[in-house]
């Protein structure tokens, strides 16, 4: 619908590493609400579109437009208190730290008591293996229940969009697709929205609304997912049919 | 909270008898036939006991790895000292002022090496601490260079002169007692369990809405600060201070301790100080095989306890966490 306003709107962003670009101008939109896919090989800049996002990055050129304002070169750790909350590309959980500690820091700019509790009440009932192995380190956790976990604690946050880097890196299939199976269902019971970046294009068209194909540095097809499911193109290069 | 395995799991009651003992004996020493060289030895131990708390929070909790923390120590002693002596300020007055001085050069210091990791970090400190020894030691009209500072007066409070290496033990064996629950204060904190994510992983503590820099800043700064506190007190424990007592192996043995008792770990700052600060004065009698002994006992306790005797890995979990969380009970079930 027309009437559903952008809460991210890209335009024309560039970022380059040193003197090697990496993204040549991208732009999209992303509504309130809605799940949104990357897809891409390896080096096409998706992460780096991310990290952008997410302010670990500062654009060359071009602007974010998030909720209405500009966030591009903010320090990342202030976006996060404005509602955007990244679940890092490898997990990034603390090892040292008990499940439950991780999940705890998720609400780290938070001092809303209750709320907290409720959104810890959730969280475990999404990942009931995570409430198992609440007292344990993290690092003991499995691929998928590190994952799990990462997705657990940026939830703590209470975001309004969250940006999953790679969920289904490095796990085994029946786990992605429990893992898609609950992103599906955060999006539906909290409408947070989310904006993923897979290279499983399978599954990444599978779970989102619409879907943005990045090869090197720039979007060279859109639409949604459904669609790009059934195009000929795409089914040769990134679903192997 | 059960009694599990020996020393690790005790319940609490058992712990705070067993410290409560510790600190008994260690109070009624002084009072004992002990001699004055097993006494000095023991002070040694509590100033770097603190020295290693102040370094460990800044390698074991924001996980930056000096290899310069003489320098705070070395300017604590060296600026209280010059105000004492030149200005003739109380020396309680005049470590104020340089804690103070020092934190704020902390500071400073931290700026250019926020962004710095790992070996890089360490190659700067380590240069740091260099240029201070060479400013000590050249800057003679001020320093007298490698004369040293002799004499310097015994610190009064309130109209009483405290001298003797009873009275210090005393005061260090207090000050000690501080920086311990301080520390266990800080770990139990949320700002200490912020730290230790900048520690772990940067951007992962970036994505929760934690600031790095501000917590790698801080973990300078009151380490810094605490190393100059115990620089004042070394200064008027010994009365004399000259620069081969800041030299760059001494921060290396301060890394040592944080290493061998346990990164990230109060107690095993205790135990690391206490260690490498008794073992080569116990060693004393085989002379020649001292250091190889020394090194041998390092060596084979990185193979077999590589986090350290009392490292991370016996952490207990942050029972006070995060500002917020404060008061809520976590979960349903508490129980462990």
């Amino acid at each position: 619908m027309s009437t559903v306003k952008h809460i991210l709107e890209v335009n024309n962003l560039s970022v380059s590493y040193g003197v090697v670009p990496a993204l040549r101008g991208i732009s999209f939109t992303v509504d309130e609400g809605e799940i949104i896919a990357l897809i891409g090989p390896n080096g096409a800049g998706k992460t780096t579109t991310m990290h952008t996002i997410s302010g670990l990055l500062k654009p060359k050129e071009g602007n974010i437009i998030y909720d209405g304002k500009e966030i591009g070169g903010i320090e990342a750790h202030k976006l996060v208190r404005e509602g955007i909350s990244q679940v890092p590309e490898g997990r990034g959980i603390f090892p040292i730290l008990t499940v439950a500690e991780n999940i705890d820091l998720g609400a780290y700019l938070r001092k809303d008591k209750e709320e907290i509790q409720k959104d810890r009440e959730w969280v475990y009932s999404l990942f009931p293996r995570l409430e198992e192995r609440k007292n344990q380190v993290g690092g003991t956790l499995s691929g998928g229940e590190q994952q799990m976990l990462a997705i657990a604690r940026a939830l703590m946050a209470r975001p309004k969009m969250l940006l999953l880097d790679e969920p289904s890196m490095g796990l085994a299939p029946i786990i992605v697709e429990d893992i898609f199976k609950i992103i599906k269902q955060i999006n539906r019971e909290r409408n947070t929205t989310i904006l993923l970046v897979e290279q499983n294009a399978q599954m990444a068209l599978t779970a989102s609304n619409r879907a943005y194909i990045v090869e090197v540095g720039q979007i060279v097809n859109e639409g949604k997912s459904a669609d790009l499911k059934k195009d000929d193109q795409i089914q040769k290069s990134y679903l192997g049919l | 909270m059960k009694e599990k395995i020996a020393g690790i799991h005790l319940s609490s009651r058992t712990k705070m008898i067993a410290l409560l003992v510790m600190a008994a004996i260690l109070l009624i020493l002084p009072v004992t036939s002990i001699s004055r060289y097993t006494l000095h030895i023991i002070v040694l131990c509590f100033i770097y006991t603190c020295l290693t708390l102040s370094l460990n929070l800044i390698i074991g909790w924001s996980g930056q790895f000096s290899l310069g923390h003489v320098t705070f120590y070395g300017m604590g002693a060296y600026i209280t000292t010059l105000l004492v002596m030149n200005a003739g300020l109380n020396f309680f007055v005049a470590t104020i002022i340089s804690v103070v001085l020092v934190a704020i050069f902390s500071m400073i210091l931290c700026f250019p090496t926020l962004n710095l990791r790992g070996d890089y970090l360490a190659v700067v400190t380590l240069g740091f601490g260099e240029v201070f020894r060479l400013f000590i030691t050249n800057a003679v009209n001020l320093t007298r260079g490698p004369m040293g500072i002799p004499g310097i007066p015994a610190p009064t409070f309130f109209g009483i002169t405290i001298s003797g290496t009873e009275a210090f033990y005393y005061i260090i064996f207090a000050l000690m007692v501080i920086f311990i629950l301080f520390m266990i204060r800080l770990n139990n904190s949320g700002f200490g369990l912020a730290m230790l994510t900048v520690k772990e992983d940067d951007i992962a503590a970036i994505s929760l809405g934690i600031s790095p820099v501000k917590y790698k800043m801080w973990a300078f700064v009151i380490g810094g600060g605490m190393a100059a506190l115990m620089g004042s007190f070394y200064a008027v424990y010994l009365g004399t201070i000259g620069p081969t007592s800041f030299v760059y192996n001494e921060s290396i043995k301060m890394v040592s301790m944080v290493v061998l008792g346990g990164m990230g770990s109060v107690p095993g700052s205790v135990i690391g100080a206490f260690l490498l600060t008794a073992l080569p004065e116990m060693l004393r009698q085989f002379s020649d095989y001292r250091m190889i002994l020394y090194g041998a006992a390092m060596a084979i306790m990185m193979i077999f306890r590589p986090n350290g005797i009392w490292g991370i890995d016996k952490r207990v979990r942050n029972e006070y966490k995060i500002k917020a969380m404060r008061g809520v009970k976590n979960g349903k079930s508490s129980a462990s």
